[in-house]
């Protein structure tokens, strides 16, 4: 065990260092930051003189180090557009994409389960079928297009939903969420469909195939010939131990569903990391860009680390597996 | 006396195309492919005009709405015109064809990254084994579209940025699809001949292997391409992906959005009919290639 959690460590170590070089390459490397920084009229002597203040005179794994020592310090500099220091104005945006990663991510599990039982239960009846033909369809819409087609539907047309913003907050806990109030919620309900599209086929296909897979089970037929009524046998057999899995899939794609939240966030303006992200890319706002890279990569490996020791720990044959290596 | 039934021999193309068309839908996702292909390669001769020539463009018909007459009375905008009076149908047949060269290019590219070093892996095993699929498995835990964000807010954008992008998202899953194909073969004998006879790594590794490798890598290509156009038309349209000089579907659907919100939905919404018909085709047609290449459903 100690072994395996020494290993991935170590990997995960690698991940943060192979993503500093990168970015640090990206940034530093690439174009002269002070270019950046001061005006264009300045005097050779101003640029000298920050070029100096900025350490940009030194050998590049020094710089390399110094911007090392920054990021541990969480000192990204500040934003060029704002002032702001860059790592809290991306905090003060994060609770914006938690809760449209929630919202989304509660719509595809209490939409998706229920579809991917039926069509379990039913797999060669019309509605299994249909069910698993419009998942196909699932996997290939292209987010941002069906985004723009319930603004086009819904907002444009129906004017029945807005089609940008977070609406109204009240603060919770310190943290500003929407879905309180009922203007909130109208503004968290088109963004958070959209998301939940893009989870909501893998989460039928997985609950459908898992349920295929329960009802061949020994413990099925048995319940059947205690005489169980179907409803029993599927709330509670079938389902409990379908809802492992799929439990465990939701909590991995969380972090996906965080970085397609990109998508969805710039085509409905809702004010969170994501269209931090774009807004700055658009506006050459490097601190922020390179906080947002260090922030989410650090989410990832923090997300992919935990994920893999609690496999560890719960499935021997992930540890034998890799001791015997 | 001729009565003895011979088994009719059909060559193994033809048994994998009955395999294959047998399924109504995916004859028609391949028929619908077929034809957008068609269409992207002989844009130039489909088109009533040629979108980005700014002579044959008249201001006057900006923004007209689907079948609509142009001014003058000599043009039909069939799908209407976007804000410099640009035929939308034209536009969208263009687009498809930059959509689908740089899905087919990344493809490819990362085809031939992937195969090469999952082949490899397979065939050294050890030590390079372990490192190249380490690198996979960390790869693969990060969405596509983070690392493809990732690479383009770093390193720039532009169209070769953009297919180095996509081939870097891609080639982790060929190189994993290939080496556990390269796995089962190198267990067999004829890889053990092969070595007996004392042919050279590189012989075994193209002539024999691979070979043996190509059913599992077509579908996961078939896939992929979907996957490259889909994210480069997001990419696109998040202002990441192509210049505007290359104006893929994506860029299309991004330079409608503007006017979607005063109800002019036209320039936004074809071009992105147009991709999602070519997405489901091509993966209505990946479904049923997985389908017929896999030796377990086959008699």
């Amino acid at each position: 065990m100690l072994t395996i959690i020494l290993r991935r460590m170590s990997e995960s170590l690698f991940v943060l260092l192979l993503m500093s070089l990168l970015v640090f390459a990206g940034v530093y490397a690439i174009g002269n930051p002070v270019d950046l920084l001061i005006s264009p009229d300045a005097t050779p002597q101003d640029i000298e003189q920050v070029t100096k203040a900025l350490g940009l005179d030194k050998p590049l794994w020094v710089q390399y180090g110094y911007f090392i020592v920054q990021v541990f310090r969480g000192d990204l500099g500040h934003s060029f557009l704002v002032g702001t220091p860059a790592i809290e104005l991306l905090l003060s945006k994060m609770p914006a994409t938690m809760e449209l990663a929630v919202a989304a991510m509660l719509m595809a599990s209490i939409v998706g389960i229920p579809l991917g039982l039926i069509a379990g239960l039913k797999s060669d009846s019309w509605i299994g079928k249909t069910i698993m033909t419009a998942s196909i369809f699932g996997f290939s819409l292209p987010t941002f297009w069906v985004g723009l087609v319930f603004i086009m539907f819904f907002s444009v047309e129906l004017g029945w939903l807005p089609s940008s913003g977070r609406g109204p907050t009240s603060i919770v806990l310190g943290i500003p969420v929407s879905f309180l109030s009922w203007e909130g919620l109208r503004h968290l309900l088109l963004p958070a469909l959209n998301l939940a599209l893009f989870k909501l086929a893998l989460i039928i296909r997985l609950t459908r195939a898992g349920t295929q897979e329960a009802l061949m089970q020994d413990y099925v037929r048995f319940a059947r010939a205690k005489g169980l009524s179907q409803t029993r046998i599927i709330g509670v057999h079938v389902l409990k131990n379908i809802l492992i899995p799929i439990v465990t899939v939701i909590g991995l794609e969380f972090g996906s569903v965080i970085a397609f939240s990109i998508v969805t966030e710039s085509i409905f303006a809702w004010p969170g990391m994501g269209k931090l992200l774009i807004d700055s890319i658009n506006g050459l706002d490097r601190p922020v860009i390179v906080a947002y890279l260090c922030l989410i990569v650090v989410f990832f490996v923090v997300i992919n680390l935990a994920v893999d020791l609690i496999y560890a720990l719960l499935d021997p044959r992930v540890r034998f597996g890799a001791s015997a290596k | 006396m001729n009565d003895i039934q011979l088994p009719e021999i059909v060559s193994p193309g033809k048994r994998l195309w009955r395999i294959f068309a047998s399924d109504w839908i995916a004859l028609l996702g391949l028929a619908v492919l077929s034809l957008l292909v068609l269409l992207a390669i002989f844009a130039p001769f489909v088109v009533p005009q040629n979108p980005y020539d700014l002579a044959q463009l008249n201001i006057l018909d900006g923004r007209l709405p689907p079948a609509s007459q142009s001014f003058d009375e000599k043009m039909f905008y069939l799908l209407g015109t976007d804000d410099q009076g640009r035929d939308i149908y034209s536009a969208i047949i263009f687009g498809m064809r930059i959509s689908l060269g740089v899905g087919l290019l990344s493809t490819l590219g990362a085809l031939l990254i992937g195969t090469t070093l999952g082949l490899s892996a397979a065939y050294l095993g050890k030590k390079a084994d372990s490192l190249i699929m380490r690198i996979v498995d960390i790869q693969l835990s990060f969405p596509a579209i983070l690392i493809a964000l990732i690479l383009l807010a770093v390193f720039g954008q532009g169209l070769g940025k953009i297919i180095v992008a996509l081939m870097t998202v891609q080639w982790a899953y060929y190189a994993r699809t290939v080496r556990s194909a390269a796995l089962v073969e190198m267990g067999k004998e004829y890889v053990e001949a092969a070595r007996c006879l004392g042919l050279g790594h590189l012989r075994i590794i193209f002539n024999h292997l691979l070979p043996n490798c190509i059913a599992p890598l077509i579908v996961v290509a078939a896939m992929q391409i979907a996957a490259a156009i889909a994210l480069e038309a997001t990419l696109s349209f998040l202002g990441l992906g192509l210049p505007i000089t290359e104006p893929s579907l994506g860029l299309l659907i991004s330079n409608g959005y503007s006017y979607l919100m005063s109800g002019k939905y036209w320039i936004s919404f074809y071009p992105g009919l147009a991709l999602l018909v070519m997405i489901v085709s091509i993966n209505l047609v990946a479904d049923r290639l997985r389908d017929t290449l896999n030796p377990r459903l086959q008699k």
